[in-house]
């Protein structure tokens, strides 16, 4: 009987019952969709924020300290501690490998330059001196008089992969360097290739200090030896890199002596952002207890990923570089608590056309109810068989409203990150759970008002 | 023996009287109207008598019991249990059927049973129309439900207020035939009418005049009876 009332008041009032289902799946298409947005845009965002920077620098331990010390730019005049460059594919065996996008070493050398310009003009492109040395453009090697304007400040080469192939240990192979990390840079010309060890890539600042252009020969010179390289791109990165050299990493190793070694290496990853586990465990993995400790290796924490690369780099220090690891940390808290925000005000305005719904309907119901309550219903029944109809309601509406808000979520995801949200199932039971708790929330001033009830008031028959 | 009695009952609204000291018994089995004009006390009485509501002061026995002190619970009980109601406007519950709103009352008293719930119905010669909904039924027709509704859980005691009100003569006079079986099955009853034909079928009429009783009329005799 129970149910034949309930069916009957669902199906023979139809329009009522719609609207608060509607109302319902108004609430729960948003929840949703805020909620599967929330849940997948840590990946979204950190896919975005990637493009804008490395998120770790591994860097051999004494040179680490040096710069923890005096906060001194790792340089070759620095340190002479470096890591081996045969073991940087490693970086792509450690237990969150998927997660490592890009990495590139550098090795840089302070030099000084000539250049050759294609027009046939020969200028010293660094230091003061504007003595002619005698040198024909486009030889290979001159003689040894360019380094008689040595002693004049240098200019910064760094040696690194562009797009370097790679076989891993594993047996896999890649191209990684930062062609594809530096994607942001601005290069005219040509991006240098790691098979092409004279070309250079001169960045933006010294580029127009010294007049240099694509096509032109520069000479480096240090420590007696020298080499030439052809200038096949000018690049603006925007910051101090604007002012230095970049050719592949074997001709500043063989310029410099130094065959096999790089000073520091860049890595780009994916990471979680941190949270308290994870800062705790920064500070000193120590400290964890196992489980805690397991719990922070298996998680793309960038401390974890650190931890792990200096696991397979020898007496090396990997640290997250912190302003970006950070700002992506904030921004995705932001965000997400931005959609926090909006799943809670969504449901709070679901609750409230729920109640002003349901009131509406217990109102217009006042004679049945007091009916019920004169042929001897007491108030549980009656609040139940209310409560029943509502919520079967709410279900009905709940579940078009979860469906609505997976399309809403794609295209959140489509109009926002350009790629589809993943749909996660743990956020069926969460939309139910809070669909139950704002319907019943919103049920209960028609419950108050149908226990006030009095059926003699009701039923006008005085 | 007396089923219902009324000892000295007042009900105050604010500053209005609307029953003052009334007395009364109503012995097992009888049938009795209630007349007077329009504000007399007629509903405020039914509804004291039909545990809907309860007096200022004085007490109300209904089989024996003093249902005056009884907590809004309790008259819930007793309203399921002892009293079958009868309305001027129906009170059909809109989305379920004829057999559907005579069950309702069997639900809230014990157990649904489709089979006795329309047999009530023919017994007010509504078997055919079982599956209608109310708006699908003529006032007559709705008002018969309301009585089978009220007979359901044979109740010892009947009340109605204004049963005719909104009939026509037609019908009217089906609904008093239906009264009369009620009372020949030894059922007692309560009408509230402004009908004087409907209220010379009760063996004594009560006319309320100010909320109080103004006379009590004792219709058989007056008929020769
Ligand atoms: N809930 C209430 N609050 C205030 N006054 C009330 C209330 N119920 C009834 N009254 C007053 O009590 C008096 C008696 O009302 P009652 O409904 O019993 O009259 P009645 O005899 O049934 O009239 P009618 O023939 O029009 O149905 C009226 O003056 C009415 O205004
Ligand atoms: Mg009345």
């Amino acid at each position: 009987m129970f149910w034949r009332m309930i069916s009957g008041a669902l199906f023979r009032q139809k329009g009522k019952m719609l609207m608060i289902a509607f109302t319902v799946a108004l609430g729960a298409s948003l929840a949703t969709a805020m909620l599967d947005v929330m849940l997948d845009v840590g990946d979204k965002v950190n896919q975005e924020l990637k493009t804008y920077g490395a998120n770790i620098n591994v860097m051999p331990k004494g040179a680490s300290l040096l710069d923890d010390l005096y906060g001194v730019e790792e340089g070759a005049g620095v340190s002479n501690q470096y890591l081996k460059e045969e073991e940087l594919g490693r970086i792509k065996t450690i237990f969150w490998a998927f997660n490592i996008v890009d990495f590139a070493p550098y090795l840089d050398a302070n030099v000084d330059v000539q250049l050759h310009s294609n027009a046939g003009s020969v200028t010293a492109a660094s230091g003061t001196s504007t003595e002619t040395s005698v040198s024909s453009g486009g030889s290979t090697s001159s003689g040894g008089s360019a380094n008689v304007a040595s002693g004049t400040a240098g200019v910064e080469l760094v040696g690194t992969w562009f797009s370097h192939h790679l076989e891993l240990p594993t047996g896999e192979s890649l191209d990684t360097g930062i062609k594809n990390m530096k994607s942001w840079w601005d290069v005219s010309g040509e991006w240098p290739r790691d098979d092409q060890p004279t070309s250079a890539l001169v960045g933006s600042i010294l580029a127009s200090q010294k007049g240099i252009d694509v096509g032109d020969t520069l000479t480096a010179s240090t420590q007696g030896r020298q080499q030439d390289f052809t200038v096949v791109g000018i690049f603006n990165a925007g910051g101090e890199e604007d002012e230095q050299v970049y050719v592949p990493l074997l001709a500043v190793q063989q310029l410099t002596g130094r065959a096999g070694l790089v000073s520091s290496v860049e890595v780009s990853a994916l990471t979680t952002p941190d949270n308290e586990l994870s800062r705790r465990a920064a500070q000193n993995p120590k400290s964890l207890s196992i489980k805690e400790w397991e719990t922070w290796y298996c998680t793309a924490y960038v401390s974890a990923i650190s931890y792990q690369i200096e696991e397979v780099i020898t007496d090396s220090v990997a640290k997250p570089i912190r302003q970006v690891a950070e700002s992506e940390g904030a921004i995705l808290e932001k965000t997400q608590l931005l959609m926090l925000l909006i799943t809670v005000l969504s449901l709070v305005g679901a609750a409230l056309g729920i109640s002003n719904l349901i009131t509406a309907s217990v109102m217009e119901r006042s004679r049945e109810i007091g009916l019920l309550k004169a042929l001897g219903a007491h108030n549980l029944p009656i609040s139940w068989l209310v409560l029943a109809e509502i919520l079967i309601t709410a279900v009905v509406g709940g579940v078009a409203g979860y469906f609505a808000g997976i399309g809403f979520a794609q295209i959140i995801g489509h109009s926002v990150f350009g790629s589809a949200i993943d749909v996660k199932p743990m956020v069926i039971p969460l939309v139910a759970v809070l669909i139950f708790v704002v319907t019943l929330a919103g049920s209960i001033p028609s419950i108050r008002l149908l226990l006030r009830l009095r059926p003699a008031e009701v039923l006008h028959g005085r | 023996m007396n089923l219902l009695e009324l000892k000295d009952i007042s009900k105050i609204y604010g500053n209005v009287k609307a029953l003052q000291d009334i007395n009364l018994e109503v012995s097992q089995g009888e049938w009795l109207s209630i007349m007077g004009p329009s504000g007399s006390g007629k509903s405020t009485m039914m509804n004291i008598i039909g545990c809907m509501d309860k007096p200022s002061n004085g007490s109300v026995i209904l089989d024996g019991a003093d249902i005056s002190k009884e907590s809004a619970r309790g008259l819930t009980d007793i309203r399921r249990d002892k009293i079958g109601l009868i309305f001027q406007q129906f009170h059909l519950i809109s989305y379920l059927t004829a057999l559907e709103n005579v069950m309702v009352a069997q639900y809230y008293h014990s157990m649904p049973d489709e089979k006795e719930a329309l047999e009530a119905l023919d017994r007010v010669g509504l078997g055919e129309r079982a599956k209608h909904l109310p708006s699908q039924l003529s006032g007559g027709e709705q008002q018969r439900v309301c009585i089978a509704r009220a007979l359901i859980n044979y109740p010892m005691l009947i009340l109605a207020d204004e049963p005719t009100g909104n009939l026509d003569e037609a019908n009217e006079s089906i609904v008093l035939d239906i009264f009369k079986q009620m009372h020949a099955d030894g059922r007692t009853i309560i009408v509230v009418t402004h009908d004087p034909e409907v209220a010379l079928q009760a063996q004594r009429t009560v006319v309320l005049e100010h909320g109080k009783v103004a006379r009590i009329i004792n219709n058989e005799q007056d008929t020769g009876r």
